[in-house]
């Protein structure tokens, strides 16, 4: 029998957690509330004696200081209104799992495969609410109704008993194959692909069609009796591995692209034209002090850090799960982008956490329509996914940035980044690299199979619709993670495997088939442990389940690797072999139910061919008089959302675990400045630093994606240097997020796009380049377009470049606030009238034209002059300029450092501004601002003699910043804790 | 035991176990290892063979009972496999011969729970004070000063007036169970820590001082003996000037405020236990 456990707290304890919610149902959903209070309900799918449920009710379930408790009675008292939140069957449900562990230990017994416990939680509402209201509530705050149930009653209504409603999964059947004809006709088989959720064109379905038609193919299908009809097994594993996801189809396309004078340019694969390129070329300048270790080839990208570490980085992109469930999406990005370093060569500890959102205006009000979240609950959604994900993992987030732009309301961007160390040996072999050979075993760690993210791969290629599936929606869970990484960095070291990888996208048809690329398999899915009976072969081989890596064990080290997992309590199981056939062997209870030849699954793929026609975009020059009122201006301008504090985002992330985070997110006087990027020592016993910036600037993509991408190199590596990390160490990631760029009946304006991001690419090559950046890692999303009412959003093409950077002695790195009244400031590089697609322009409603440049000569100059100023302990404070120009980044150095400044424009140099508003908000790339002790003026200067430099003023101890404008008039004049309030009070949640 | 050997608890969630670690060695402890939880259970390792336990935060098993709720109720009910004896009894062997457990964070939380402190009514386990949600409703990463109570018989806090060190926490607030409880916590002394103001004489109540709304402003505890104390902030987390948030703009030893606490540990072990 079915049983409830209530635990509240008791009468006079206050309800955080329910205080928290009234907050944000007022502030949210602008519905005021009298209170709100919270019941934490376990639902007990179990037999247990009376004396059983009280004695686990009464102690790990509750906190007897605090709480009490009710069986199979409600606690729920003295409300309007009472909600219960529960878990639709089949959902990740972190808090049962850790119950029903709990109840063995307490109980001292196993309990059955079939008894779980199923967890929700009521919120007692008081206050004048409708049932309109309460609906409101719940969809719009306290839960996703893709993976939750509501039940509400009101006072009324209430009978004092709720009965226990078990959300147990219960499929019929399971385990059953469908052979699938496809000697059918071109409709036909578009249509297979469309009801299939293939995401598979015309061309691909004739190539598989071609496949089974070689004489030789279906001989050894029927060898293994299989015949000339496909499996859905083998139709699903095909669509996954050739996925735009997983294949980057785009980017390995042949494109031919026009520019605006007509030519035309045929380029066979952008990718390997302009990515790889670069990075070979710039290994290649480097010749023998060539630094990096692995790049492409792997889960994640390896350089070297030292004589005995490497260093493993990875970006990936989370938009449409978080767009379907930001909690869950933001936490299985952060948590899965974990298992790429993990999953890299032999497997890195992880380091780092590096974040990055795009989302629509949190004030946004104009009308949402389903199934499209309001950009604020995305906001607090992904917060919280990243938080659980990386605070319970114990990765300290360190580095990021929100971009806000309504165009991002069809889809939010989330990026993740992780970066792991690992020694550079592991018992005297490369730990870089890894193979699984012919005899070695499959074995699978970590957590179960369900249905979970079934076409997670095939799905984040297409545009988002209101039927999306919801089985696309995964909750992480990130202690079973941090169970399995602890175990097997200990297995990694012990020499217990010879090959790893994760199961992201396409489950164990992605992870086996790549490992097994090169050899083949034979796996039999049968064997692989599942949540919930029910599920048919082609969804165990494709489930995302989350929290499971795959293994290459050989035969003698398999049963240490069993030992010590089951020591570690990790569950472990051998899932087949890996073989000399060369084919993907796929079984289920001894019969095949895939037969692939490796050649056709990974490289039968046919080409995308492509066009793309470049239009130089033109808009109104933007007209409009100066503002009479700049003091005014600067305070509107650092409340804008792009340039305003993040610090409530910050705060509630772990940024200092494992104890080297030495250049933190915030800094200065009280802690609250924005640094411009991250220092970490991430081995304790050296000062070694590893330094990690970001740079991201999609406004720019409205003029030009050319120099939108210049410039976010330029900004990821100026944040680097602007802390002291070393230009010349700097290896960079680029993660690209597109709307997509194939023209068709839904895109007629495909070639522009891709013409766009041809552009983006030849800047990627020039500048990565000419500034000797290897890009290491990337990865591309191009499909971030939302049907909605049958409108299409599209996001701006963006472009993040995450770089990674380091610093002998982290003793010299440098923050970005001011630190003596009487120091100088100073401007480093050239301010030039580059507005167009600025933070000013945009706050004025213009774009305007004149994008900024990136002069990559000049800019490399002075980026070695910094890196070696810093070196010599000649800076003081450093902080780069870039959303809101020279006149936020002044602001920003003063606030941060608590003292006042005195700044002269006619001291900037500059060419041909004649305005100070333009001149104090022009975005122009590769400045900074810095501070040094007079004392040191001669040195800095030598130093600096070849760059273009001004010394515009002084810090001050009184706490004003005034500014003289280029007629020599005082045009602003603030204190600065006005200035810092305005900066932080816009995103305060 | 001529050296004094430090253990250093991880598993199920525990994530501060390095630095955690590296803070042993610092303060000269001449063993010092990681053990995992299951190490114990599995009785390849035995808490007798060390003198001073660290308990390091993180969140045991999510922290998904409440936090370390579902931890404490491992390592109370767990039986050793080698052996009949529970993973609690070695526990209570180990504070019975007098030796040292610190608890920070999830770690002190689950001294808490476990019962190990305060314990008023000396060693039923029974469980008499309570960490929990912070008022703000959310988990926070920040700075805080906190008063040292000179009279309270920590051993760890020997020689100190006041700390600087984050807490990185999303349940800090303690709450006793009574008024009569609080009134012997305080009788005997045994509140170490307080948020305090930047001088680090006056006790807080006010957020972000206090981060938590912690009663009296409680950040550490310890029991009778001194030499169990547990406490929310991280002093493995400012081990070198470098960990402080303003090392770029101050003047600072080079050794963080937070390794006094392991070397005061480790001087004890070295006069009483040696």
């Amino acid at each position: 029998m079915a049983h409830r456990i209530e635990i509240g707290l008791k009468e006079g304890i206050r309800d955080a957690l329910g205080e928290k919610v009234k907050r944000r149902i007022e502030r949210d959903l602008g519905l005021s509330i009298g209170s709100v209070k919270t019941i934490s309900v376990y639902t007990l799918d179990l037999e247990l004696s009376k004396e059983e449920l009280e004695t686990i009710a009464s102690d790990p379930f509750l906190d007897p200081i605090i709480q009490e408790y009710r069986i199979d009675e409600p606690l729920a008292r003295d409300f309007d209104w009472l909600i219960e939140v529960s878990f639709k069957p089949g959902v990740t449900d972190n808090v049962g799992k850790t119950a029903r562990e709990a109840i063995e230990w307490r109980l001292e017994r196993r309990l059955r495969e079939e008894e779980k416990v199923y967890t929700s939680t009521q919120y007692l509402l008081k206050g004048n609410l409708r049932r309109e209201d309460v609906e409101r509530i719940c969809t719009g705050l306290l839960g996703n109704p893709l993976i939750q149930r509501f039940e509400v009653w009101s006072r009324e209504q209430w009978k004092g008993k709720i009965d226990p409603k078990i959300p147990k999964v219960t499929m019929e059947g399971g385990g059953s194959v469908v052979e699938i004809d496809l000697e059918i006709d071109d409709q036909a088989l578009l249509q297979l692909s469309q009801r299939r959720l293939l995401a598979l064109d015309l061309r691909e379905m004739k190539a598989i069609q071609r496949y089974l038609r070689d004489p030789r193919v279906l001989r050894e299908r029927n060898r293994v009796g299989l015949g000339k009809k496909i499996t859905d097994v083998e139709l699903e594993a095909i669509a996954q591995t050739w996925s735009e996801h997983c294949k980057h189809k785009i980017f390995n396309a042949r494109i031919e692209y026009w520019d605006e004078e007509g030519r035309l340019l045929v380029i066979d694969s952008l990718f390997k034209t302009y990515v790889r390129r670069a990075t070979e070329e710039v290994r290649h300048a480097l010749g023998e002090k060539d630094w990096c270790v692995s790049v492409f080839d792997d889960n994640a990208g390896v350089i070297q850090f030292n004589d005995q570490y490497n260093l493993v980085f990875k970006v990936e992109t989370h938009n449409t799960p978080c767009a379907l469930d930001p909690y869950g999406g933001a936490l299985t990005g952060i948590v899965g982008v974990n298992r790429d370093p993990f999953g890299t060569g032999k497997g890195a500890k992880l380091i780092f956490n590096v974040d990055t959102f795009c989302f629509a205006s949190p004030f946004y009000d104009k009308p949402i329509p389903p199934p499209l979240f309001h950009p604020k609950r995305v906001y607090e959604g992904v917060r919280e996914g990243v938080e659980h994900g990386g605070n319970k993992s114990g990765i300290p987030t360190v580095n990021g940035g929100v971009v806000f732009d309504d165009r991002y309301l069809g889809k939010p961007l989330v990026y993740c980044g992780t970066g792991g160390i690992m020694p550079r040996e592991i018992l005297g072999e490369p730990s870089h690299l890894k193979k699984a050979s012919p005899g070695d075993f499959i074995v699978m760690t970590g957590g179960r199979i369900g249905k979970d993210g079934i076409h997670g791969a095939t799905f984040s290629s297409e545009e988002l619709r209101e039927d999306s599936p919801a089985t696309a929606v995964q909750i992480g869970d990130p202690i079973t993670q941090k169970k399995m990484t602890d175990f097997l960095l200990l297995a990694r070291d012990r020499g217990l495997y010879q090959s790893i990888t994760d199961n992201g996208a396409g489950g164990l048809s992605s992870s086996v088939g790549e490992m097994a690329r090169e050899t083949g398999c034979e796996l039999h899915l049968d064997r692989a442990p599942l949540k919930y009976a029910g599920l048919d072969p082609w969804e165990i081989l494709l489930s995302e389940a989350q929290e499971r890596m795959t293994l290459a064990v050989s035969p003698e080290k398999l049963d240490s690797f069993l030992e010590l997992a089951k020591k570690m309590d990790v569950e472990a199981t051998v899932l087949g072999k890996f073989t000399d056939t060369k084919k993907f062997h796929v079984l289920y209870q001894g019969k095949t139910v895939a037969y692939l030849d490796m050649e056709f699954f990974h490289y039968g793929l046919p080409k995308m061919e492509l066009r793309a026609r470049w239009k130089q975009p033109v808009h109104p020059e933007p007209d409009f008089e100066e503002p009479e009122d700049l003091t005014q201006t600067l305070f509107s301008m650092l409340s804008r959302l792009n340039i305003a504090s993040k610090e409530s985002m910050i705060r509630q992330y772990d940024h200092e675990v494992q104890g080297g985070v030495v250049v933190k997110p915030m800094t200065g006087r009280f802690n609250d400045g924005p640094s411009d990027a991250a220092v970490i020592r991430p081995i304790l016993s050296s000062f070694e630093g590893v330094v990690v910036s970001n740079g991201i600037c999609p406004r720019y993509s409205d003029i030009d994606t050319y120099h939108m991408v210049a410039c976010a190199i330029d900004e990821a590596i100026r944040n680097n240097v602007a802390v002291g990390g070393d230009p010349d160490r700097i290896a960079g990631l680029d993660n690209f997020c597109w709307p997509d760029p194939v023209q068709s009946e839904k895109t007629p304006d495909g070639e522009f796009k891709l013409a766009q991001l041809v552009r983006a690419n030849q800047a990627l090559y020039e500048y990565c380049k000419g500034f000797g950046i290897p890009l290491i890692s990337g990865k591309d999303s191009m499909k971030n377009d939302a049907i909605v009412g049958g409108v299409k959003i599209s996001i701006p093409p963006t472009v993040l470049i995450s770089a990674l950077g380091k610093i002998e002695d982290v003793r010299k790195a440098v923050t970005m606030d001011a630190k003596r009244p009487g120091d100088l400031v100073y401007i480093l590089g050239e301010t030039f009238e580059e507005l167009g697609g600025s933070e000013y322009f945009a706050s004025k409603g213009f774009i305007g034209n004149r994008v900024p440049r990136v002069d990559l000569k000049r800019a490399k100059q002075l980026y070695r002059c910094v890196f070696q100023a810093i070196q010599e302990g000649l800076i003081h404070s450093c902080h780069d300029c870039s959303d809101g120009g020279l006149g936020v980044a002044l602001a920003e150095t003063a606030f941060a450092g608590g003292l006042g400044m005195e700044i002269d424009l006619r001291k900037v140099p500059q060419r041909g501004i004649t305005r100070d508003d333009f001149l104090l908000f022009s975005e122009s790339q590769s400045r900074f601002i810095v501070t040094i002790s007079p004392d040191r003026k001669k040195t800095f200067e030598d130093l600096f003699r070849n760059t273009v430099f001004g010394e515009i003023g002084k810090v001050i101890r009184q706490e004003i910043f005034q500014v003289t404008g280029l007629k020599g008039e005082k045009i602003i004049e603030a204190n600065i804790y006005d200035l810092k309030e305005a900066w932080q009070r816009p995103l305060r949640f | 035991m001529k050296e004094v050997r430090s253990m250093v608890l991880t598993g199920y969630g525990i994530n501060c176990e390095v630095e955690m670690a590296h803070a042993c060695r610092l303060a000269g402890s001449d063993v010092v290892e990681i053990v995992h939880i299951n190490e114990l259970i599995y009785g390849d390792k035995k808490l007798d063979d060390y003198h001073f336990l660290n308990l390091p935060g993180g969140f045991l098993d999510g922290d998904d009972l409440g936090a370390a709720k579902a931890g404490a109720n491992r390592i109370r009910y767990a039986k050793i496999l080698k052996d009949t004896e529970r993973l609690y009894d070695q526990f209570l062997r180990f504070i019975r011969a007098g030796k040292l457990i610190l608890g920070v964070c999830n770690g002190f939380q689950l001294m808490v729970k476990l019962g190990l402190i305060p314990n008023l009514e000396g060693g039923d386990g029974k469980q008499e004070v309570t960490l929990t949600f912070n008022d703000s409703g959310r988990f926070e990463d920040r700075w805080v000063y906190l008063k040292v109570n000179p009279e309270a018989p920590s051993i760890f806090t020997k020689g100190l007036r006041g700390v600087y060190l984050p807490v990185r926490h999303g349940e800090g607030k303690f709450i006793p169970k009574d008024e009569e409880t609080l009134k012997e916590i305080k009788r005997r002394n045994l509140i170490v820590l307080q948020y305090s103001d930047e001088s680090y004489e006056r006790p807080v109540m006010d957020y972000p001082l206090n981060p938590n709304g912690s009663i009296e402003a409680v950040a550490g505890l310890c029991d009778a003996t001194g030499r169990l104390m547990g406490l929310m902030p991280h002093p493995e987390a400012y081990l070198h000037r470098t960990n402080h948030p303003r090392w770029t703009r101050e003047e600072l030893p080079e050794e963080g405020m937070g390794v006094a606490f392991f070397r005061n540990a480790v001087q004890y072990i070295r006069q009483n236990l040696l």
